[in-house]
């Protein structure tokens, strides 16, 4: 079936509740509204108040208390309105989600997701266009993805609704209706920790996540040279296998990221390549990304976001070597 | 051993001029009508700049807009029973509350048109900006009130939120330090009802919101959030009480959000119209005309000169706000007070690539 990506995402959840009965769906307006985006939109209609809560205004409260929920056996996916409230959950996340099963010694398990929209370009109002994936990536204990398209994003959610460990799904909202896409109608798992080449090339690796691998695949539509175009679809678990061989094969990488420049997740993979790579190298990494400043409202957004220009300019440069 | 009661706590609520407009003589502050008007001009105001920013929005002129409408009075009632030197910290919905505050409405459509520059306010309006993180406002708020405590000033704090946001942790810590250090910050909680689609009902199972107070030592009130008057009176009061040095209150006004929450919202999805026309019935703006009217301060020809000036300002607001030009160095510029080595470099970088 033709889905966006909101309905894929929407059928991931509701295959997920039809299949197993401890999957909930928790958060603000997710219930009687479908959730701002509709993305739970038909859940409280067909599994009921107790499955699809509406819940208080409090993030803090929809974490801590999904923890709990998670470790007496039910498997919480829990909705955070924007990505710029999500950071309200990070004391529960870091401190109690990440690690409760290291502390009780595998006798607690926190099997839990917290979806939330993410991304800029939408032109949405303060604190609705946050990038801030490296924050969650840096959590240990704590998995992160962020799928790229409707297809791969019904098959990463269930593989995170299934995952016995704490997920965090963030969702481009840039593309919550950008396009459809053939998405199979049976539940299906993409598994969390591998990358995809979505476009195969020999000159540069060019390695994204979100809503700029359409950007990146817009780019190489007309480009000179043959570029590998990675989605890594899940920053932790890390797929390193994948990059390290396409930077093998290339000799040449750009990372093209919306976060902020420094500290990003594009610094990670950049301090991968250089460890087991370097030798394969003709020209050094280049990071194309948003620049060190918060993400600015809708006017300035299209100056800070990266685009086929900017990544161009990359392009040219690292083709000098 | 003994079973006794040791605490009991009572909640009043606050009604000066009816939904017809018929005032309680014995709690009619009497404002003179330079006031009176002041307080009907800059609701009618907000309700002008409210209708524009919607239909701005609809034509993709403006992004997405949080319209006041139907709680005019509750934001304009308080903030003018405010002093100039006082604090106003609000959420994201008190267009009102700014006009009273004396910012300029081409300010307001510049922050709606997505511009940083409608953050900016004059060195005398000591007021901050919108807070979009439900809640996130109010611990702000106290701070600033402890700070004139801490100096010795003559200073408080308004700060507002919504129903729902007296749900996030944000709110009871801030109110829990006002109480502990008795700060002279009043709590306007604008209770209209919704966040956007969940009821009041689901937030809390306290019969009212203004209780939340006395479980941090201080006093609540709900007031009749439609009515100018009442919202002045109680502010009024608040604010003496935390000039005096006796601490916090919160005010917990009844209202309701007329329009969507916001212009990305579609409210028939949750709630009836019957329940908003009722609603509409208890209107601010047309409760305080009957009272105007009834002082002899409100005719045709003052009507339609209000109208007609408030449509002029919102015209010229808009012509001055759309020709505003946003920089795109200032995104780097303000960030700290003097650019760091790696700013300084990106924004060069910026500049290059704007250059092709
Ligand atoms: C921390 C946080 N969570 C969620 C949101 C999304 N959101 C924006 S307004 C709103 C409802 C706010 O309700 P209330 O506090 O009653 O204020 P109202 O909108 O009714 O004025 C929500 C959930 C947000 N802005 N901040």
């Amino acid at each position: 079936m033709q889905l966006n990506l909101v309905q894929a995402i929407n059928q991931a959840m509701y295959q997920e509740m039809e299949r197993d009965k401890s999957v909930m769906v928790m958060g603000e307006d997710v219930g009687k509204d479908g959730g701002v985006f509709r993305v739970t939109q038909g859940l409280l209609e067909k599994f009921g108040e107790a499955r699809v809560v509406d819940t208080p205004l409090a993030e803090a409260g929809i974490m801590g208390t999904a923890i709990g929920l998670a470790v007496n056996g039910m498997r919480p996916v829990l909705e955070i309105q924007f990505d710029g409230f999500t950071y309200i959950t990070l004391n529960q996340l870091i401190s109690h989600a990440a690690r409760m099963r290291m502390r009780s010694r595998g006798k607690y398990t926190v099997p839990l997701v917290m979806r939330a929209p993410w991304g800029g370009g939408v032109r949405a109002l303060e604190h609705h266009s946050e990038s801030m994936e490296a924050i969650y990536a840096h959590i240990p204990g704590v998995k992160t993805v962020i799928p790229s398209s409707p297809k791969e994003a019904k098959g990463l959610l269930i593989s995170a609704i299934r995952d016995p460990d704490p997920v965090v799904f963030f969702e481009p909202k840039r593309l919550y209706r950008a396009f459809k896409e053939e998405v199979p109608e049976e539940p299906y798992t993409i598994p969390l920790g591998e990358a995809r080449i979505l476009q195969e090339g020999k000159d540069i690796t060019m390695i994204t996540w979100g809503s700029l691998t359409r950007t990146c695949m817009e780019y190489v539509q007309n480009a000179k040279y043959g570029i590998e175009i990675i989605d890594i679809r899940s920053l932790s678990p890390f797929d390193e296998n994948t990059v390290l061989a396409s930077v093998k094969k290339t000799g040449r990488a750009i990372i093209v990221s919306e976060s902020p420049k420094s500290g990003g997740f594009a610094a990670e993979i950049s301090a991968r390549i250089a460890e087991k790579a370097l030798m394969s190298l003709n020209a050094p990494i280049l990071r194309v990304s948003g620049y060190d400043v918060p993400i600015p409202l809708a006017k300035l957004e299209d100056y800070y976001l990266p685009d086929t220009a900017r990544i161009g300019k990359a392009v040219e440069e690292i083709m000098k070597y | 051993m003994s079973r006794k009661k040791v605490f009991e706590a009572q909640i009043e609520y606050l009604q000066i001029l009816d939904e017809k407009g018929n005032v309680d003589a014995s709690l009619d502050p009497k404002l003179d009508e330079l006031t009176l008007k002041k307080m009907y001009e800059t609701m009618v105001r907000s309700r002008a700049m409210d209708k524009k920013a919607i239909s701005l929005q609809r034509q993709g002129r403006c992004y997405t807009y949080v319209p006041t409408e139907g709680q005019e009075a509750a934001q304009v009632g308080s903030v003018m029973a405010s002093k100039k030197e006082d604090w106003m910290v609000p959420a994201f919905r008190e267009n009102a509350a700014y006009l009273a505050k004396g910012v300029s409405m081409r300010t307001l459509f510049l922050y709606w048109m997505g511009h940083e520059e409608g953050s900016r306010f004059e060195k005398d309006q000591n007021c901050f900006p919108v807070s979009i993180p439900v809640g996130s406002q109010v611990g702000h708020a106290v701070g600033l009130a402890w700070a004139a405590k801490i100096q010795g000033k003559r200073q408080a704090a308004i700060t507002f939120f919504g129903d729902g946001a007296s749900s996030e942790g944000d709110f009871h810590e801030s109110a829990n330090f006002a109480g502990v250090f008795q700060i002279p910050c009043v709590f306007i909680c604008q209770n209209n009802q919704y966040a956007i689609s969940t009821p009041r009902a689901r937030q809390t199972r306290s019969e009212t919101i203004a209780q939340k107070a006395i479980a941090y030592g201080f006093e609540g009130i709900q007031v009749d959030g439609n009515d100018v008057l009442a919202m002045y009176v109680a502010t009024k009061k608040a604010l003496e009480k935390g000039y005096a040095g006796k601490g916090p209150t919160l005010i917990e006004a009844i209202t309701y959000r007329i329009a969507a929450h916001t212009t990305s919202d579609d409210p028939k999805r949750y709630r009836d119209e019957a329940e908003v026309e009722a609603w509409r019935k208890k209107d601010p703006i047309a409760r305080f005309q009957t009272y105007l009217k009834k002082n002899g301060f409100w005719n045709e020809a003052y009507e339609k000169e209000v109208q007609e000036k408030a449509a002029r300002e919102v015209e010229e607001a808009v012509k001055k706000a759309e020709g505003f030009q946003a920089n795109p160095e200032d995104m780097f510029k303000y960030l700290y007070q003097d650019l760091t080595p790696d700013l300084r470099q990106q924004m060069q970088e910026m500049k290059q690539s704007l250059e092709g």
